[in-house]
């Protein structure tokens, strides 16, 4: 019952009335970053963190929180209208929502997706207000060798879990570990990787690379495209979202499931994009009128949308318990707490309570504030779309150019964010993952520190890593994760089914 | 997402070409972490020395970009880029590029309206009234919020310095 204590104390932090302004025009801003080209939740949030550096942590991390809200909600705006995935996620929403608004329902399918965003996102809210803490009190225990072994779990589900090439995820992972050492040693003292040249001495800024990664190559792949936009116009009107509204319990099943498949996905690392697929694939495998699916169903768009913000939301529970993200925007919010000086992890929830439950208060309130907003300026947004792009696209280079630079105040970030921008355009289109190098990136030097000090502790010995009951069944689920697609594969031959269908959610 | 496969195969940059070069990139980058960390020394000398985990690191790198080449070599040859699509993309390029140079001499200020009106000018098709008003609005509005809102400085040139900033 502490707990329920903090959090309303919690809320009466987020309801001051300048926390409740940063959520709207947090929420705000973040519909406007989901609906551009080029600009999507990580990069939106990485390039606004150094505007946050002279707010007090609680008001910066709500305003930066409610643009990732925004920025969810957003990308089912062009999905929907536009059959645009804004984001990556909402791909699955697509196959639903652009049928739907091509018969004229545009209105219905924008207020179910909203709708199920919110209710994926308060799962997700919910789960993080009754686990995180207890998750938080169990790693109060942790030595260097235990956080080792969730560092090693989470790089292994990455591995194991993603969808692309293996090789190419491992591929990913490992540049970033190796961008990640360049700079000053924090054990030793020493240089490494920066063969001499002074402006590699700080290292590689994380922030400037997703500037760069997701940004500058995002344009680049846009004009790409040749870039006509040919939206379907919306009807909002309280009308149809009460008749929405009412038919929603109907499929109070699909919402049930897509918010436990999202909440696992997002808890270990699998991320909204996997979720968002699994539970479209889920919905339509226990769908009474299967062969609706594709052609315009409201299920079709309820089911990924619930999973996709349970598992946007979930991600935050492992940043802030155990300090590790389970996605690339968590990432970034992550590197901004350590950038206010806090300390993302188990000590968070001791010593800095009212900063935690003052966030987690504002994450249901965030989303209610989203949820309302987007509803009232759906047609706003769509008009965004209507910018030519030939405006939009230089607008965004100078905001990225802005926010590489203040970042640590240096010419050279801007011509990495440059060298990224090219990287991430290859990278992408030879399907590259691009998370797990920012995932590496920042957690790199902490997973080599946990690492060596396990090690400096053990005297080098490396049965330090299976000493206990608790870091043993680290290391051996993170090496059935990491061998988890070919041990699937054979499970499945075992058995005899053809892998057609959807991966079952274990 | 990015994968467009027009009916009629246009002509354009080979994948597996890319592929090749990246990998061999990622081969290169492997072998400079390997080199820096042996020089400082990536063996155990009471417990790992500052090279250890970036060497295994390269080690693991080399070996997967391998396996990224093999499997790309096994794959059926498409087009990563026609050649099309790929001067669009120098048409962003370009000027991107050259803006971030400008920004070095003229400061992010006169850069930005200087870029802002070459791609308009050049990839959109306004009138002489909105160009000008997006070249004067977006870095009054950028010095505005930066500068005089929440006091971030930014690079500035010889024209900002004249008017005495």
């Amino acid at each position: 019952m502490d707990d329920l204590n903090q959090l309303l104390l919690g809320f009466q932090v987020a309801l001051s009335w300048h926390n409740v302004l940063f959520m709207v025009v947090g929420v705000l801003l973040g519909i406007v970053v989901g609906v551009l080209p080029g600009l999507g939740g990580p990069n939106g949030v990485a390039i606004l963190l150094p505007l946050t550096f002279g707010m007090d942590p609680t008001s910066a991390i709500i305003l930066l929180s409610s643009i990732y809200w925004g920025a969810l909600f957003g990308g089912a705006i062009t999905s929907i209208l536009f059959n645009i995935p804004g984001e990556a996620w909402s791909v699955a929403t697509t196959f639903d929502g652009y049928p739907l608004a091509q018969q004229g329902r545009a209105g219905e399918a924008l207020t179910a997706a909203f709708t199920a965003s919110f209710i994926g996102a308060l799962s997700g809210v919910v789960l993080i207000t009754f686990v995180a803490p207890l998750v938080a009190k169990f790693a109060l225990r942790f030595g260097p060798a235990e956080f080792f072994g969730v560092f090693f779990l989470t790089f292994c589900s990455f591995v194991g879990m993603g969808r692309e090439n293996k090789a190419k995820i491992v591929v990913s992972l490992a540049l970033g570990f190796l961008l990640a050492a360049v700079g000053m040693d924090t054990i030793s003292g020493d240089l490494r990787l920066t063969f001499g040249a002074t402006e590699l001495m700080k290292g590689f800024d994380f922030l400037v690379v997703v500037i760069g990664l997701f940004g500058v190559s995002e344009i680049l792949l846009t004009i790409e495209e040749g870039l006509h936009f040919k939206g379907k116009k919306a009807v909002m009107d309280l009308g149809v979202v009460l008749r929405t509204w009412a038919s929603l319990p109907r499929y109070w099943a699909t919402l049930i499931r897509s918010s436990v498949v999202g909440m696992w996905m997002g808890v270990t690392p699998g991320g909204a994009i996997a979720a968002s697929f699994m539970g479209y694939g889920l919905a339509r495998r226990f769908s009474r009128q299967p062969e609706q699916f594709g052609r315009g169903d409201i299920e079709g768009v309820l089911a990924p949308e619930t999973a996709a913000h349970a598992a946007g939301t979930s991600a935050l529970l492992p940043m802030l318990a155990l300090g590790i993200p389970g996605s690339a925007t968590a990432a970034v919010l992550l590197g901004g707490l350590m950038i206010w000086g806090l300390q993302p992890g188990p000590m968070l929830f001791v010593e800095k309570k009212e900063f935690v439950w003052g966030l987690i208060a504002s994450m249901y309130l965030g989303n209610l504030a989203g949820l309302l907003i987007v509803l009232a300026t759906v047609p706003v947004f769509a008009a965004i779309m209507r910018i030519p792009f030939a405006l939009v696209a230089p607008i965004i280079l100078v905001v990225c150019a802005i926010g590489a630079y203040t970042v640590e105040s240096s010419r050279f970030d801007i011509w990495l964010m440059l060298v990224f921008g090219v990287v991430g355009y290859v990278f992408k289109k030879l399907d590259y993952p691009l998370a797990p190098l920012v995932l590496a990136l920042v957690l790199g030097d902490r997973a080599e520190d946990a690492f060596r000090q396990a090690l400096l502790g053990s005297g080098g010995d490396l049965s330090v890593f299976f000493s206990n009951g608790l870091v043993s069944s680290l290391m051996i689920l993170g090496v059935l994760l990491l061998f988890w697609g070919p041990v699937s594969d054979l499970l499945k031959r075992l058995t005899g089914k053809s892998g057609r269908s959807a991966p079952a959610a274990s | 997402m990015t994968e467009a496969s027009p009916l009629t195969p246009e002509r354009g940059v080979s994948r597996r070409v890319v592929e090749i070069v990246v990998a061999l990139l990622l081969l290169g980058l492997a072998g400079l972490a390997l080199w820096d960390s042996y020089g400082r020394g990536m063996g155990w000398d009471n417990g790992p020395e500052n090279g250890f985990f970036p060497a295994r690191v390269a080690v693991i790198l080399a070996i997967a970009a391998v396996a990224a080449l093999v499997s790309a070599l096994r794959r059926e040859d498409s087009v990563f880029v026609t050649y099309g699509q790929l001067r669009l993309v120098a048409q962003v390029f370009v000027p991107l590029f050259l803006y971030v140079l400008g920004i070095a001499y003229l400061g992010i200020y006169v850069a930005s309206a200087l870029f802002m009106a070459v791609f308009m000018i050049m990839l959109g098709s306004f009138r002489w009234w909105q160009t000008a008003l997006g070249v004067v609005l977006v870095p009054l509005i950028s010095f505005w919020v930066f500068e005089q809102q929440f006091r971030v400085p930014l690079p500035k040139g010889p024209i900002e310095a004249f008017l005495g900033y």
